[in-house]
């Protein structure tokens, strides 16, 4: 008895703080049940507002729309100007040279950031039937999209494979456990498991010291050359072959590459998948 | 008590390689790590400003945490720019800043993590300084 009239205070102000005691929500409950309402739908009725309060604490601010994004990276490639000889070679060698990237010599065990293939393997599934005769010739340049919608990120079960604000979809080996779900998901084919270790296949003479390697259990993949952005340089691929490639900021509607999107009819991979590719094939 | 000394005995053998690690090692203090830090690099700052990217009590301690940080800064927030106590600004990069200095990993990195048995995987991955033959250091 003698805690009775602290237990009494107390209730009475947790009454106070609280938006809905328990005696309310009872008789809300009961209420609702003898006119055959249930669950959260009775609340909204009788008590509009309340239970949401309640639920996110008061006066919480609805879900905001997140804003659009300041940056987004993205590419062209200039396919007729990728035909010239030596360009996509050139692309692929600064590529992989600058990223440590190994060769291997087999397809079984291949590691490719960027690579060639055709007009028919490059818009699978949806190539145009009766599509122009020089554009099935020409050389595709084939490299992570770096969706605005990634698959591969949202498989990953480790965040190992995450998108940045900035839209590139970057990789943290350190965390990979080399599940290869993200392999599994790419419509693209963009990413490479490293089954044997990459520095057996790489010169030591000619290592970037400035790059890591990857070890062996991990996929990697192209990183949009963050670690160039970050010092103001361009990509790779993209100072190899200037006059084939550009590279910008897709959010703004003055960049480079919007300017040359205004001009010029492109093509992305895949699109009725929803992935949004970033990347643009001008033809 | 049946069998005692059999007991007794096997329980000597029991013990006596259980603690095996401890006599083949008794009287043998490993070496002290000997750290060096004469690589070119260093040597080319001039001695008052010799200074790591954190004080040496710091980096001795923490340095395994920093690198952490460094890793999640760079690849997370892409945030590429360390500003350190003094206020001054270091590029987080293990390869193109701890290394550029630290060019001797055998005599540097290796000391303590051989001497502590630790073999942390960075150099899996992050390629270390070539180092040179000793007597040409240039
Ligand atoms: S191309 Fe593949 S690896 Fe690159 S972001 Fe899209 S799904 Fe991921
Ligand atoms: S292989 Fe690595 S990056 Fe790919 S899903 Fe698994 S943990 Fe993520």
């Amino acid at each position: 008895m003698l805690g009775l009239p602290h237990r009494t205070e107390r209730r009475a102000k947790r009454e106070r703080v609280m938006s809905m005691n328990r005696r309310q929500f009872i008789k809300i409950a009961g209420l609702s049940t003898l006119f055959g309402l249930g669950g959260k739908g009775a609340f909204e009725i009788l008590r509009p507002g309340m239970l949401d309060a309640a639920e996110h604490g008061h006066g919480a601010p609805a879900l905001e729309e997140p804003a659009e994004p300041a940056i987004r990276w993205g590419m062209t490639i200039d396919v007729e100007k990728c035909a010239e000889p030596g360009v996509v070679d050139k692309c692929i060698k600064a590529c992989h040279s600058v990223h440590n990237v190994p060769d291997f010599g087999d397809s079984k065990d291949q590691v490719k950031w960027l690579w060639q293939d055709d007009y028919e393997h490059t818009f699978a599934g949806n190539e145009n039937q009766y599509m122009a005769d020089h554009v099935k010739e020409f050389p595709f340049l084939c490299l992570c999209n770096h969706c605005d919608e990634p698959p591969c990120v949202r498989v990953c079960p480790t965040k190992a494979t995450f998108r940045r604000p900035d839209g590139v979809v970057a990789m943290d080996y350190h965390r990979c456990i080399g599940c290869r779900f993200c392999m599994a998901a790419c419509p693209f084919g963009a990413r490479s498991f490293n089954w044997l270790d990459p520095r057996d296949a790489l010169n030591e003479k000619e290592y970037n010291m400035e790059f890591p390697t990857r070890g062996r259990g991990v996929v990697e993949k192209c990183n949009f050359c963050v670690e160039r952005l970050a010092k103001g340089l361009m990509p790779a691929c993209v100072e190899a072959a200037p006059q084939a490639l550009a590279f910008g900021n897709l959010a703004d509607p003055d960049s480079n590459v919007r300017q040359i999107l205004r001009k010029r009819p492109s093509m992305r991979r895949k699109l009725e998948l929803g992935s949004e590719p970033s990347v643009f094939y001008l033809v | 008590m049946y069998d005692a000394w059999k007991i007794l005995v096997g329980l000597a053998i029991f013990v006596g390689l259980f603690t095996f690690a401890f006599w083949m090692n008794a009287g043998k203090a490993a070496p002290v790590p000997e750290v060096k830090i004469d690589t070119p690099e260093i040597k080319k700052m001039p001695e008052p400003e010799r200074k790591c990217v954190e004080d040496k009590h710091f980096m001795r301690t923490t340095h395994m945490q920093l690198i952490n940080d460094w890793r999640d800064m760079a690849l997370r927030e892409g945030n590429r720019e360390y500003v350190n106590k003094r206020g001054e600004k270091y590029v987080v990069s293990l390869q193109n800043t701890c290394m550029k200095c630290h060019s001797n990993k055998k005599e540097f990195c290796d000391q303590c993590h051989n001497y502590t048995g630790v073999s942390p995987y960075c150099w899996d991955c992050h390629i270390e300084p070539k180092e040179e033959p000793k007597g040409n250091e240039s």
